[in-house]
């Protein structure tokens, strides 16, 4: 059995986002789709799924042409997709999830609930993965969600499945677990294409690898036989350097002290419980650890966003603890939040606007409440040349930029200050491979030039490669303190599931 | 977490945002149009005639007499449909502009328009939806009353005062409404309908009290307010409009400079754009979320005080804010939340009020109708789809008007 | 674990600060003291309160013959040592999971204090006015059932107000002239017909949905004020279109103080408390009903199965107009029987306040509308008792209510996740 894409193509309002793309995939087999954003993935599959139409092209199965225009059609071709963002609803049970779409009713309309039951129950059997089905989703850890996602996608029987970026937001392990899950698929025939920008996965789990770039099909390759130097050369089409160039770091006095943190998240739980740390001057401190730690409320309370419940900040020396954000930014803090659509940037106001977004208040950009946009403008300006931000003005507005040019604004608008302190959570999430690199140098520098750098990412790639010293955050304490030059990546991963090397807590069990 | 873009193209990266500006950049501010002149008003202009036709057409079914005629003498029957049709909107007409006293009669009804309008428009630019321009409208009014009649003093100071306290009454009111959202969340729209109906109960209330009732009367009448607190005619006692026109339009101008030249302004910009990221930037989203409900309520009190210190006799009943509160919500919109834009949706308003009252007492058709229109002329100001899809004609601007983002804060 | 430079770190040093939940309790506690003060200066210690009051609690036919006279002073300084006491349990222990019932049964005691209070020296028909109460809430209910079967697709719907009065209008003049039956199905008709307008407006024309509901509202209010002045006045005929009478259910209606309530309606009352059964089993135990919600939390989801979003959502809001349709014709053909100028009042925003209370589940919604139809009630009996307080503050109540409600003093509830955001797909 066969599954192809024959030139498809399909074209945005001024970007062809597929340029006559070819893919095929055979039954028990992996093939991994690699590309940087923007190069047309995801855009291959939601054609594939049936959420967009190709404009030219076809699919076929076993040589038999499709016509996919809707979900429904892709899921009775055959073709199941476990998507990079749930498509899980919160509050309702696996149970209710897995069925949805496909309930079981009695002759009037009336859900079938047992039955619904069962079927989760055997299919979980089936392939080891015990999951309840009375469980609400919302509650589950972010592994076993994914899996209740496969087994939606295998209940309606699919031949074959569409992984995009899975391991976005697993520990290391879970990964591991992931990879014997897709072993088991391959064995029962499923054909499996694994899109992702990882290149180390793709080299483990494919029997092929496609490689795209702005649209197009580049490459086509066999893992045994290349490398993720020669890979990411593909994928960028130019020598990428992989590797963080950093002098090795000399710290200095203590700027930023944290003791004994306690915090509250949104539902009014305990978040962080007792963290504390210590970041130099002229060092960049790392906080590995899988999304749903706690992270989040951590640099919430350090950058003045979230009252902590007990513990102290202390910033040169001067408590900070409830500080407001504002008297943060005054106490020359930089912070580059980790979603830059929702809290960093304000989409709708144009570049300019932006840049100032957090300084507007004082002078040289205003004068008591009266704003001066000419200096306003010619900052931007300046900043947008010199951070290399392409956008056809600074008068445009912030939506039309790519998300490795919103977010380099934020680095210029967050780094062009004296800054004493920088807070930078996933820095270069969604952004291209050559903004990653200029966005990794730029907080190198910051750290030369004195400043205590604070990391917080779940790409472990990037927080090993950038960090001094690297802590690691489990279930809202700092479970271990690194050395990234020493440690290895399964030893980190150990540590990100609490399970680390002279830890108490024992192995995170999966929730049954 | 949430979204990131990993997984979406960016179709228009690298695309032009804004088109040069082929006039200047006062001229642009004043009338809300720039290099497409043609889209700015062409849906406005069609969404006002369009609501004009359906209104007629609304007239002539409504002829419940007329109609009956149709089975009988269907010829005279439609000739007296046209002539009723036509004879409202004649009239509707000369009431607006058809003299100097229309004229004074469309300026004097936009007046409040107007001021309410920029209240709603103030709050939608920062996210907030105000409802609740009627219930201040209201309280302001009140609270200059109170001060008209308390204080026997020279209008050069008794005026400002009695203003003073009108902005101080309808910011308060819907103050309340701001900080109830601001500290729990409390979405607006229902809370300032709510604070409505308790002005208007307590009004009722008042308007029966020692303090208010105007003595000898046992209805809620109050008691007038001093003649220093009486605003001065524009034109002469001839016509009925007063220097309040004049302060609406000062009004306009000064929330221009601080929506778009303030740092306060940028603030309630920002957080009607992404509260989130004002957040993250430092604003305080509490105390913007007050002062944006405090400025809009502050609007509304003004038109309130104008409907009781421009309109003999002067006195505050149960009634003196006459559904302006809603029609305020079609002028934000009509005028796309910008001031200038507002003002001329006043103008417009006003005039449709003026020939209303002209049409219903010349033809006799009730004056709701032009409710009716207004809420057409919402509908195909928020939907510009609509109005395309009807005359069938291209636009550069496909957006429908979108502020809600759900129940929580 | 990390080691900290510092040493000189104690937990003298570390500040606690108070959780939400701390806060709250303690505002409760507050609360509890400050009514048990209120109750016993304004209650017990006013001279009218050593009257005796006498509550009816049955009816002139009924079989039963139940009254409870009592002295007001003596219930007034129960009520308030009870309050002192739950006050105490309040700051001392809390009450966890029970804070909200204890809160629902104080007010229950704060209300019976006031009513004895007011009833002092009188004879008061109780069961009258909780029939009222039931009577009241009726349009509370349909309006709130309305709105939670919009917002469960996701759909906020403003409109609801303009929905009644529509359909109180054309009740009236279809039922004039067809009688009573025919002018059902003409408000039903128009309600369901602006839940479509909606409907369109929001979905295919992606306006705001709450411009598109405050449109329909100034629409309504404006088109039937119209067309009363010129159609209904001249035309009385027009604006008589008969009632629904009352029909008893058998041995139900002999049940004391709740037979009355709820056995002795008209049509209106039965309809409405079946379609909050209805409502309820078809939300949550049927496919369509596990379909809608889908739509209403993660449409993205519902599409991705194969689900057509908006076809869901037009349904469903087309279908919730029928149920404001049906709300509008209660006030006409089901109580006054006759149309006036903006004779709902607020009644749809109250409706709207109902469903959040209830936390956009039907049962949840009878309750609040049950609140809400007390107010009202409260405030019609207690102008004919004549109480010093001015019936504009009683007017004010279930306002006010609504604004207590919607603030979350009863706690924070989660609308469905998609809550008035447009679906669009790529």
């Amino acid at each position: 059995m066969k599954l192809e894409l024959r030139g498809i193509t399909k074209r945005f309002p001024g970007v062809v986002a597929n340029d006559s793309v070819d893919l095929t995939v055979e039954e028990g087999q992996v093939v991994a789709l690699l590309g940087e954003n923007g190069a047309g993935k995801s855009t291959l599959m939601n054609i594939l799924y049936g959420l967009y139409s190709a404009d030219e092209g076809e699919i076929l199965i076993d040589g038999e042409p499709l016509t996919l225009g809707s979900p429904s059609e892709s899921i009775a071709a055959g073709i199941g997709m476990v998507h990079q963002h749930f498509m899980l609803v919160p509050v309702f049970t696996v149970a209710e999830n897995v069925i949805l779409g496909i309930e079981p009713t009695n002759r009037i309309g009336a859900l079938k609930q047992r039955d619904a039951e069962e079927s989760v129950r055997e299919l979980s059997a089936q392939f080891g993965f015990d999951i309840d089905p009375h469980a609400i989703v919302e509650n589950l850890p972010i592994g076993v969600q994914q899996r209740v996602e496969i087994i939606k996608v295998l209940l309606r029987n699919a031949r074959f499945l569409v992984l995009d970026e899975p391991t976005a937001v697993l520990t290391p392990q879970e990964v591991d677990d992931l990879f014997v899950i897709i072993e088991q698929l391959r064995a029962a025939g499923k054909g499996i294409v694994f899109i992702s920008h990882k290149l180390k996965e793709a080299l483990h789990i494919a029997d092929r690898i496609v490689v795209m770039r702005q649209g197009k099909t580049v490459a086509e390759v066999d893992p045994s036989a290349t490398t993720e130097q020669d890979l990411a050369t593909l994928m960028v089409g130019r020598p990428v350097d992989l590797v963080v160039h950093k002098e090795p770091a000399v710290p200095k006095d203590p700027v930023v002290q944290v003791e004994q943190l306690r915090v509250f998240d949104d539902r009014n739980q305990l978040a962080v419980d007792g963290v504390s740390m210590t970041i130099r001057a002229g060092e960049i401190v790392g906080i590995a650890g899988v999304q749903g730690n706690s992270q989040t409320e951590l640099v919430e309370a350090i950058t003045g966003l979230r009252t902590p419940l007990a513990g102290r900040i202390l910033l040169k020396g001067e408590d900070v603890t409830t500080v407001s954000p504002r008297q943060m930014h005054k106490r020359n803090l930089a912070h580059v939040p980790e979603d830059r659509q929702r809290s960093g940037l304000v989409l709708g106001f144009t570049v300019t606007e932006n840049v100032v977004l957090d300084s507007y208040y004082h002078e040289p950009f205003s004068r008591g409440i009266v704003m001066d946009w000419g200096v306003a403008h010619t900052e931007a300006e300046r900043l947008v040349e010199q951070y290399d931000v392409r956008t056809p003005s600074v008068d445009t507005e912030l939506k039309s930029l790519s998300g490795g040019n919103q977010q380099k604004v934020i680095v210029a608008r967050e780094f062009s200050r004296d800054v004493d302190f920088v807070v930078a959570s996933q820095p270069t999430r969604g952004v291209d491979v050559g903004s990653i690199e200029y966005i990794h140098a730029r907080i190198v520098e910051e750290r030369d030039r004195g400043a205590a750098v604070l990391i917080v990412s779940s790409e472990l790639d990037e927080v090993m490669a950038l960090s001094d010293r690297l802590l690691v955050m489990f279930d809202g304490h700092i479970v271990a303190e690194l050395d990234p030059a020493t440690v290895t990546n399964a030893e980190v991963g150990l540590h990100m599931l609490g399970s680390g090397a002279g830890s108490a807590a024992p192995a995170k069990e999966d929730t049954p | 977490m949430t979204e990131s873009d990993v997984s979406e193209p960016d179709p228009t990266e690298g695309n032009a945002g804004g088109q040069p500006a082929s006039r200047s950049k006062l001229y642009q501010e004043i009338t809300g149009v720039g290099g497409r002149a043609r889209d700015a008003l062409l849906v406005p202009a069609l969404a006002v005639i369009t609501a004009l036709l359906i209104g007629g057409i609304i007239i002539a079914l409504s002829d419940v007499d007329n109609l009956r005629l149709f089975r009988t003498d269907p010829l005279e029957a439609m000739n007296e449909t046209i002539s009723t049709v036509w004879g409202a909107y004649r009239s509707m007409f000369v009431g607006a502009f058809g003299s100097i006293n229309a004229i004074s009669e469309t300026l004097f009804a936009a007046t409040p328009l107007i001021l309410a309008g920029l209240a709603v428009a103030v709050g939608f630019q920062a996210g907030l939806f105000n409802i609740g321009a009627e219930g201040q409208i209201i309280i302001g009014g009140m609270a200059a009353l109170y001060v008209g009649f308390t204080f026997d003093l020279p209008g050069i100071v008794l005026i400002p005062m009695c203003l003073a306290a009108a902005i101080v009454g309808g910011g308060f009111w819907a103050g309340i409404a701001g900080m109830l959202r601001a500290k729990t969340g409390a979405h607006e729209v229902i809370t300032t309908i709510m604070l409505n109906f308790i002005a208007l109960y307590l009004t009722q209330w008042l308007l029966k009290t020692t303090v208010f009732q105007q003595p000898g009367r046992s209805d809620p009448i109050s008691k007038p307010i001093n003649e220093g607190a009486q605003l001065p005619y524009l034109f002469g006692s001839e016509y009925r409009v007063t220097i309040g026109f004049l302060i609406a339009i000062a009004a306009a101008v000064l929330v221009q400079a601080l929506m778009y030249r303030s740092t306060i302004g940028f603030e309630f910009r920002a957080v009607g754009a992404n509260a989130d990221a004002a957040r993250y930037a430092g604003m305080n989203i509490v105390f913007l979320t007050v002062a944006v409900m405090f400025t809009s309520g502050a609007l509304a009190g003004l038109a309130g005080a104008n409907q009781i210190m421009s309109l003999p006799p002067y006195q505050g009943s149960t009634a003196f804010s006459g559904g302006i509160g809603f029609d305020a919500i079609a002028l934000a919109l009509l005028g796309r939340s910008k001031p200038y834009g507002v003002v001329w949706a006043g103008i417009l308003f006003g005039a449709l009020a003026a020939g209303g009252r002209e049409m219903q007492g010349v033809e006799r058709i009730p004056i709701d109708l032009v409710e009716v229109i207004q809420a057409l002329i919402i509908v195909f100001i928020a939907a510009p789809a609509l109005i395309r899809s009807i005359y069938r004609i291209k636009t550069a601007d496909t957006s429908a008007v979108q502020i809600t983002t759900g129940w929580s804060a | 674990m990390t080691v900290t430079e510092t040493t000189s770190t104690s937990y003298a040093s570390t500040k606690v600060r108070l959780t939400p939940e701390e806060r709250r309790e303690r505002v409760l506690g507050g609360v509890y003291f400050a009514l048990a003060a209120f109750v016993f200066v304004f209650f017990a210690l006013d001279p009218s309160s050593a009257d005796d009051a006498t509550f009816n609690l049955s009816l002139g036919q009924d079989r039963f013959d139940l009254s409870w006279t009592f002295e007001p002073r003596l219930i007034a300084i129960i009520v308030a040592v009870s309050f002192v006491v739950i006050g105490i349990l309040q700051l001392a222990v809390g009450f966890g999971r029970w804070t909200n019932m204890v809160l629902g049964f104080s007010m229950l005691l704060f209300v019976i204090a006031f009513l004895g209070w007011a009833a002092g020296g009188q004879a008061f028909s109780l069961v009258g006015m909780l029939s009222s109460m039931v009577v009241l809430s009726i349009p509370i209910t349909c309006g709130g059932l309305t709105g939670l079967m919009c917002e469960r697709v996701a759909v906020i719907n403003i409109g609801i107000e303009g929905q009644l009065l529509s359909a109180a209008f054309v009740g009236t003049i279809v039922g004039s002239s067809v009688g009573t039956w025919g002018g059902l199905v003409g408000a039903m008709a128009i309600g369901a017909l602006l839940g479509f307008v909606l409907a369109v407006l929001v979905i295919k024309y992606q306006v705001d949905q709450i411009i598109a509901g405050v449109v329909i509202n100034i629409f309504a209010l404006g088109l039937t004020s119209f067309l009363s002045t010129r159609v209904l006045g001249p035309n009385p005929q027009f604006n008589s279109p008969g009632r629904f009478s009352t029909i008893a259910i058998p041995v139900l209606e002999d049940i004391p103080v709740i037979g009355p309530m709820f056995f002795q309606g008209n049509i209106f009352l039965y309809g409405s408390l079946i379609l909050v059964f209805a409502l309820h089993y078809g939300l949550f135990y049927t496919r369509w009903g596990l379909r809608s919600r889908a739509v209403g939390e993660h449409p993205k989801a519902a599409d991705t199965v194969g689900i057509n979003v908006y076809r869901v959502r037009y349904r469903n809001v087309t279908l919730a107009g029928l149920i404001a349709g049906f709300g509008g014709a209660a006030l006409t053909l089901g109580s006054t029987g006759r149309f006036e100028e903006n004779m709902t009042a607020g009644v749809g925003f109250i409706g709207l306040a109902a469903m959040i209370a209830g936390r956009w589940r039907p049962f949840g919604v009878l309750g609040a509308a049950l609140v809400f139809g007390f107010a009202r009630a409260m405030q019609q009996k207690l102008g004919i008792l004549g109480t010093p307080i001015p019936s504009e503050f009683l007017a004010m109540a279930p306002y006010i209510l609504t604004i207590v409600v919607v603030a979350g003093l009863v706690g924070r509830a989660r609308p469905p996740a998609a809550d008035g955001q447009p679906y669009v797909k790529e």
